[in-house]
């Protein structure tokens, strides 16, 4: 087991380790701010007020047809070359601050995930049946009654497979916040190779990732566990 | 019973529909229907399907916008000729009218007794010891007091419709609409639910139902409609219109039913 011993004491572990909170921390304000904004967009898309649904379908476009790794980049420099023209036109008297590199990827992620996460949400909501709407008016709900005590918690239900995926994913994905320098776990990850001439670092963190996804699909199984007391 | 019942002048009706019509698109499902149901009375509309038997019930319970006409719920304009009243009125007076649907589409997600109990507290605004008293009150009636703990999945066709009774009665509505309650049931199951209505007409609550149960709704109903192609054909004392139809159509139908 001599080689267990030298990975565990490998100098370049413990750097690896805090840009392993870094990754959770990215993926958990993703979640927790993508999720949420999610909804809102999926009532967008299915508005009956055309315009907010052509809104809400250019941004689907936008979002779902160029690379997450180009929209990282976008956020994260488009602040201050737009600012920068709008100096030059007399708009605004200084260019903006280029954001902070975990913010701006934050921002980047939610932006993304919420509109993967919307059109799953779309499907579930739309796969509740009418009557389920007929029967919620007709014993006097509200609309926000019958969406927020009828419909979203069955829907919550429905999405949970298409959402495992969309979170599996995403544990990944965070490696891309590299391109902005984020010192998450792959960035580390790469350093620590190129420094040490060694595969040991991305070997590493392969493993890590593994581990969190690993959690994640536990995690999904225990909650649909935990629906499946209704049909 | 609400206060507004007491100050309606007895010969009034609880119901009444005056020239209804319904559209969809360019196809005209309801021509100038008009009937009443008075306080007490069981009225069973009957017909073919496609007629527009459920689309008149879906339309005076306000599932459905009605094109033209007027509707009246005891006494209160819910729609006068086309122009319906407004929100907050609407509201009232359609809390005044409960509905069993065909499918019973109660909440799967809730239990049988969470059905039961939250319109009472989130519409109604009881407080959830009084909603639960009268869910048991009601269930107990219904035979189904062992299952208030069950899911909607665990229960049978027949014991799903009687929780749904249950779930429209619980708000204490001056009307019970039942959208052919007993269609989406296996036949042996079917007994069960007419047993619950017989029971609620015994009692004289005031019952619109739309049924293809023939020899039930003989029974049951003091008045019956006859609707095809959007018009009422015949609306009579059910005795007489199932006995003695005076008109061919109704003849023509009830002969089809009676043979199948």
């Amino acid at each position: 087991m001599d080689w267990l011993a030298t990975f565990l004491h490998a100098p370049w572990l413990p750097q690896l380790l805090e840009g392993t909170g870094v990754t959770l921390q990215l993926f958990c304000w993703t979640l927790v701010l993508s999720i949420p904004l999610s909804i809102p967009i999926a009532l967008g898309r299915m508005s009956k007020f055309w315009p907010l649904r052509q809104l809400v379908n250019v941004y689907l476009l936008v979002i779902r047809g160029t690379p997450l790794m180009l929209q990282l980049i976008f956020v994260f420099f488009a602040p201050y070359y737009l600012s920068v023209y709008l100096v030059k036109l007399g708009l605004l008297s200084t260019p903006l601050q280029t954001p902070d590199r975990f913010t701006a990827a934050v921002f980047a992620f939610v932006i993304n995930y919420a509109a993967y996460f919307s059109e799953i949400f779309r499907g579930g909501i739309e796969s509740i049946p009418k009557g389920q709407y007929e029967a919620g008016q007709v014993l006097g709900f509200t609309r926000p009654q019958v969406f927020f005590r009828i419909v979203l918690p069955q829907v919550v239900k429905r999405v949970i497979p298409a959402s495992a995926n969309e979170v599996i994913t995403l544990v990944k994905d965070t490696a891309l916040a590299q391109v902005l320098g984020v010192l998450e776990v792959f960035t580390l990850a790469k350093k620590s190779a190129s420094s040490n001439v060694s595969v040991m670092p991305l070997i590493a963190a392969g493993i890590i990732y593994f581990i969190l996804n690993w959690v994640v699909s536990w995690a999904f199984i225990r909650i649909e566990k935990k629906l499946d007391y209704y049909r | 019973m609400t206060d507004e019942l007491a100050t309606l002048p007895a010969s009034a009706p609880l119901i009444d529909v005056r020239h209804l019509s319904k559209s969809f698109g360019e196809s005209m499902v309801l021509r100038d229907i008009s009937f009443s149901v008075y306080k007490g009375d069981v009225l069973t509309i009957i017909g073919p399907s496609g007629g527009g038997k459920s689309t008149l019930l879906r339309c005076v319970t306000h599932l459905e916008t009605v094109s033209g006409g007027t509707i009246l719920i005891g006494g209160d304009a819910m729609v006068r000729d086309g122009v319906y009243a407004e929100k907050k009125a609407l509201r009232r007076i359609c809390l005044r009218m409960g509905l069993v649907f065909q499918n019973f589409n109660l909440f799967p997600h809730f239990s049988v007794l969470r059905n039961i109990t939250e319109a009472q507290i989130h519409v109604l605004r009881r407080t959830s010891a009084e909603a639960r008293a009268t869910a048991m009150g009601l269930l107990e009636k219904m035979g189904l007091a062992q299952k208030a703990n069950a899911y909607p999945c665990e229960l049978s066709g027949g014991q799903q419709q009687r929780v749904s009774i249950a779930r429209a009665l619980a708000l204490d509505p001056d009307i019970l609409f039942f959208d052919e309650p007993t269609s989406a049931l296996d036949p042996e199951l079917t007994g069960e639910i007419l047993r619950v209505i017989r029971a609620l007409a015994a009692v004289h609550m005031t019952m619109v139902i739309v049924t293809h149960e023939m020899a039930f709704a003989r029974d049951v109903s003091d008045r019956t409609l006859f609707i095809d192609g959007g018009l009422i054909i015949e609306d009579a004392p059910s005795r007489q219109l199932f006995d003695a139809p005076l008109q061919n159509r109704t003849k023509a139908f009830l002969s089809r039913m009676t043979n199948e």
